[in-house]
């Protein structure tokens, strides 16, 4: 094997006895490459290299981000359809999945929806709402953050190439060894998995440094850390995390690939190796990753809350200790994952304890977006509807979560469906909801017109459904014994309720398609939703107090913040005043930083060294990554990272947002 | 505008009450169902904990969710007659009251957490005057052994214990990580390779008790189930006395055939062990499970 110049690249890699992966992977094949000849005869094909594969602009790839996360939505979606689908035929019967492929599907669906949806939708919304709202130009370290970006689409092109060309991980979405280890997983599977983690998970790293640089070093003149809005400080503490946490899960990878790769022993349980030392390491990343993922969405509900309710946010700085409270206790606590392993008493109760003082703080957040609503004027549009059903639901995950953490009842709940229905019930109305909430806040500032309500309510409603509907059920059979991951089963009381579960998967299904009916009416209708003002919504922090979508710039003239609220602020002084300020501001020439294709060409050959790798492509690999290496040299060697843009376009720019608002202060005051 | 958003708060309102309906019909139909229906001191242990533990949550989840959606009602933007007070944004003694709520509660879980962990430590001995039954477990690719070193007999995917007598168990794998749980019975734990677990349970009534694994371990995962059969004193020593009878030996080399992957295996006991089976499998004397077949 080791003389064979493609490594363990055979033609047995391709699925061609194996219907549903061939036909598929076929189709999404076809389909790219349709895609791409489209492209490229319509003519897109420089604009698209131009102003997006190679663009710096924090706003162009924040959108790049969440339209990744979007696509792998439908991708791990798909496989939860499988894996219901599954789980109603085959009870007494072995269902249309062999457990090899099913063991696949529900490891590929953790591993995309963590690591591929919730990751580069949350980091999308981050890049795009918190320079914005800092009142700044990009963020600290502009063409490492394409870089970051497109290290992410790597890992998510990896994880999907293995449905064609080998196989993915069966170990789940944490791959624990022994099970992990060459010994009972020989296939390319696990490779796959660490590969395409281990390359995602350097540019969420690089996100993490540059963001937590970027809210620390660059925000508008006057905004300091009191006036930062509760995104941002959401944001700041999850890059904090991500730069504490993300570290371990490499090295953790690592060891694991060395064990792989070159018989090592650090998790084999024989010759010194010990897998409990990998659960501790992986939990140590996995639980503060929860709060990776879930605090920066609580700084969106916070946002909505108070832009909906009319109000400001209620209780910041308890919001603001509230956050950091979770911030640090989150790594506290990661030993919940496993009191079955027998630890002992006195750590399980420890450890138990802490998880629970974590409900504390995020019942803290609870009680203040309910007192931001009480005494406000509360809008019901689409994006509240989430908060709510968010509020509504997540109490609830909270319950369930808490319930786990008490040791004794987690010694009957652990690895059942009753965990599985926890973390669906955290993450879906958590995370997702607040996705969705942002996808729908923000998107008129990055497209300039907003999307279709009605659609985004009929959403609302079914995902909110769909989901209880799918996983109340999985409380239920959790508590009649039944585990997770069951590719069959016999007993006749978990059956009624996986139908039940199917059903809900389908009533999601209806909610993805009015999401997607709902953006392609939008943009049919786009003439008659623009937002010429660039405050869709009656907002209150800066990134609402330029036009929409924002020039290049963001500002023109950096704002100067006064207040907790600067943009709430202008516009009361404004209405106060019956216009927006009395001069012009003085308008200098900027310095944005230059497109580059540097994190594009970084991918392509991270992708190259990823492959090599997971199929032992010895020369490849090499070739891979002295590619990587030169192109970080030309970047490095470059003269011109700067183009300054004139003050005259500046001002002619401005002139034009300027009048707009003024146009809609004249109404306002009417 | 404010007639549809008053629609809207009402659609609320009633998509909340459905939910409502949802999760009573879960409850219900949940109650006596496996670890709700306890068929031991354990299960009934953890079973009242879980209990406690919801109805000590349930005191402020459901206030939190009645008052969530009478706020949001309530001060829909529609409503005139709801006092508009867009400066009320901090107010010490209500963060002084949001603070200490939760904190409160999780004073009381934590006391509860503390205490139960304590009493349901799963290496504890049971508080009765009855002396254990010693049982070894193995979990191997992808079955179950169950080793009675006090009697010399072993058992595969059945495991047979007498009801009213406490179980001794000591877990360990042969291969790669599973978790031993019968859900009527109470705790489940780790089967680690090169590890020795400890767990006590009892069966108080004569059953069948479904075991299984759970936590995946590769393609026979979802065969990996076996039934707990807890019989009356005389009837498990007249079953160890016919396992003695008749059946294989369990020596090291039969003990190498049980680590080739298979599954679906049928029940089957053997007659007599080789003494120290399960350390000498704990401590890696023997090799551990072969894994999937090298192609």
């Amino acid at each position: 094997m080791k003389d064979r110049p493609v490594g363990k690249l055979t033609w047995q890699a391709l699925p061609l006895h194996e219907p549903i992966p061939l036909i598929s992977g076929l189709s999404v094949f076809v389909l790219l490459i349709v895609l791409v000849v489209w492209v490229l005869l319509k003519g897109y094909g420089p604009y698209l290299w131009r102003e997006w594969i190679t663009s710096v602009d924090h706003k162009r790839i924040g959108v790049m981000y969440c339209l990744l996360g979007s696509l792998m939505l439908l991708r791990g979606f798909i496989d939860a359809i499988m894996m219901r689908a599954q789980q109603v035929m085959a009870f007494h019967a072995p269902g249309y999945l062999p457990p090899s492929h099913f063991d696949q599907i529900f490891s590929a669906h953790g591993t995309i929806m963590i690591f591929f949806v919730a990751m580069p939708f949350v980091v999308g919304l981050m890049n795009f709402a918190v320079p914005l709202q800092l009142g700044v130009r990009d963020v600290a370290f502009p063409t490492l953050n394409s870089v970051s970006f497109w290290l992410n689409a790597v890992g998510a092109l990896l994880v999907n190439l293995s449905l064609v060309v080998g196989e993915f991980s069966r170990t789940g979405w944490l791959p624990y060894p022994p099970l992990s280890e060459l010994r009972y997983s020989p296939g390319v599977g696990v490779d796959y998995y660490c590969w395409a983690i281990q390359l995602s998970g350097i540019g969420t790293l690089m996100t993490g440094v540059n963001f937590v640089t970027t809210i620390l070093k660059l925000r508008a003149p006057g905004m300091n850390y009191s006036r930062m809005p509760m995104f941002c400080w959401t944001a700041l503490a999850s890059n904090l995390l991500i730069v504490a946490a993300f570290p371990i899960l490499t090295a953790t990878l690592a060891m694991l690939l060395l064990d792989r790769y070159l018989d090592f022993h650090f998790f084999t349980d024989v010759q010194g190796g010990n897998s409990m030392m990998f659960m501790n390491l992986i939990w140590a990343w996995g639980h503060p990753e929860v709060y990776i993922l879930v605090l920066p969405a609580f700084g969106i509900y916070s946002e909505v809350t108070s832009t909906f309710s009319g109000k400001p946010l209620f209780g910041y700085r308890s919001m603001v200790i509230a956050t950091m409270a979770i911030c640090i206790i989150s790594f506290m606590v990661w030993l919940h994952h496993f009191f079955t392993m027998g630890a002992g008493p006195e750590v399980n109760a420890v450890f138990g304890i802490a998880s629970m003082i974590i409900a504390v703080p995020t019942g803290v957040k609870i009680f203040n977006w309910m007192f931001t609503m009480y005494g406000g004027r509360v809008r019901f549009s689409s994006m509240m509807l989430w908060v709510i059903g968010f509020m509504v639901s997540f109490v609830i995950g909270g319950l369930t979560g808490v319930l786990l953490a008490v040791p004794p009842a987690d010694f009957q709940l652990h690895n059942s469906m009753f965990l599985v229905a926890h973390f669906h019930n955290t993450i879906i109305p958590g995370v997702v909801f607040a996705l969705f909430a942002g996808y729908t806040y923000w998107f008129p500032k990055a497209f300039g017109f907003v999307l279709d309500e009605r659609l985004g309510k009929w959403a609302f409603w079914l995902w909110l459904v769909g989901f209880w509907v799918a996983w109340a059920p999985g409380y239920v059979v959790g508590l009649e014994g039944m585990t997770r991951r069951l590719q069959h089963y016999d007993d006749p009381q978990w059956r009624p309720w996986l139908i039940v579960a199917g059903i809900g998967v389908l009533i999601i299904l209806a909610g993805i398609v009015a999401q997607i009916a709902q953006l392609v009416v939008s943009i049919r209708t786009r003439e008659t939703r623009r937002d010429r003002t660039g405050d869709p919504w009656d907002g209150r922090s800066l990134e609402w107090a330029t036009a929409s979508p924002p020039p290049i710039f963001n500002f023109a003239v950096l704002p100067n913040v006064t207040d907790h609220e600067p943009y709430w602020d202008i516009k009361q002084k404004a209405l106060r005043e019956m216009q927006l300020a009395t001069t012009e501001p003085e308008y200098a020439p900027i310095e944005m930083p230059r497109n580059t294709p540097t994190g594009f060409i970084t991918a392509v050959f991270a992708t190259v060294t990823g492959f090599a790798l997971i199929w032992h492509i010895g020369w490849l690999a090499i070739l891979g990554l002295a590619g990587a290496y030169v192109t970080f040299v030309v970047f490095a060697w470059r003269d011109h990272a700067e183009f300054v843009i004139p003050s005259e376009e500046v001002a002619r720019i401005d002139r034009s947002n300027r009048e707009a608002r003024a146009g809609y202060l004249r109404e306002l005051a009417r | 505008m404010p007639v549809t958003q008053a629609v809207t708060g009402r659609a609320v309102a009633r998509g909340a009450s459905w939910l409502g309906v949802l999760a009573a019909l879960i409850c219900l139909s949940a109650c006596g169902r496996a670890e709700l229906e306890p068929a031991g001191p354990v299960s009934a242990a953890e079973r009242k904990v879980l209990f406690d533990s919801l109805a000590i949550m349930l005191a402020i989840v459901i206030p939190v969710i009645v008052a969530t959606l009478l706020i949001a009602f309530r001060f829909r933007a529609s409503n005139t007659a709801a006092p508009y007070r867009p400066t009320f944004t901090h107010s010490g003694r209500i963060e002084l009251i949001i603070w200490s709520i939760p904190a409160l509660v999780i004073f009381f879980l934590g006391g509860l957490a503390w205490t139960s962990s304590f009493l349901l430590d799963p290496a504890r001995p049971l508080p009765t005057r009855v002396k254990p039954l010693e049982v070894q477990v193995v979990s191997l690719d992808w079955k179950w052994l169950f080793i009675y070193p006090d009697r010399g007999v072993a058992s595969v995917n059945r495991l047979v214990v007498p009801a009213g007598v406490p179980l001794h168990l000591r877990l360990t794998s042969a291969s790669v990580w599973n978790v031993f749980w019968v859900p009527q019975l109470g705790s489940m734990l780790y089967c680690m390779h090169g590890m020795a677990g400890t767990l006590y349970l009892q069966a108080d009534r004569p059953g069948v008790y479904q075991g299984r694994s759970a936590m995946i371990n590769g393609d026979g995962f979802a065969d990996m189930h076996f039934d707990t059969e807890a019989v009356a004193t005389q009837d498990f020593e007249r079953w160890v006395s016919t396992s003695q009878a008749s059946g294989p030996t369990l020596d090291d080399a039969a003990y190498r055939a049980l680590l080739r992957q298979s599954s679906n295996v049928t029940p089957y006991t053997y007659a007599s062990v080789r003494p120290g089976l399960f350390d000498a499998i704990v401590m890696q004397e023997l090799p551990p499970g072969e894994g999937p077949p090298r192609g």
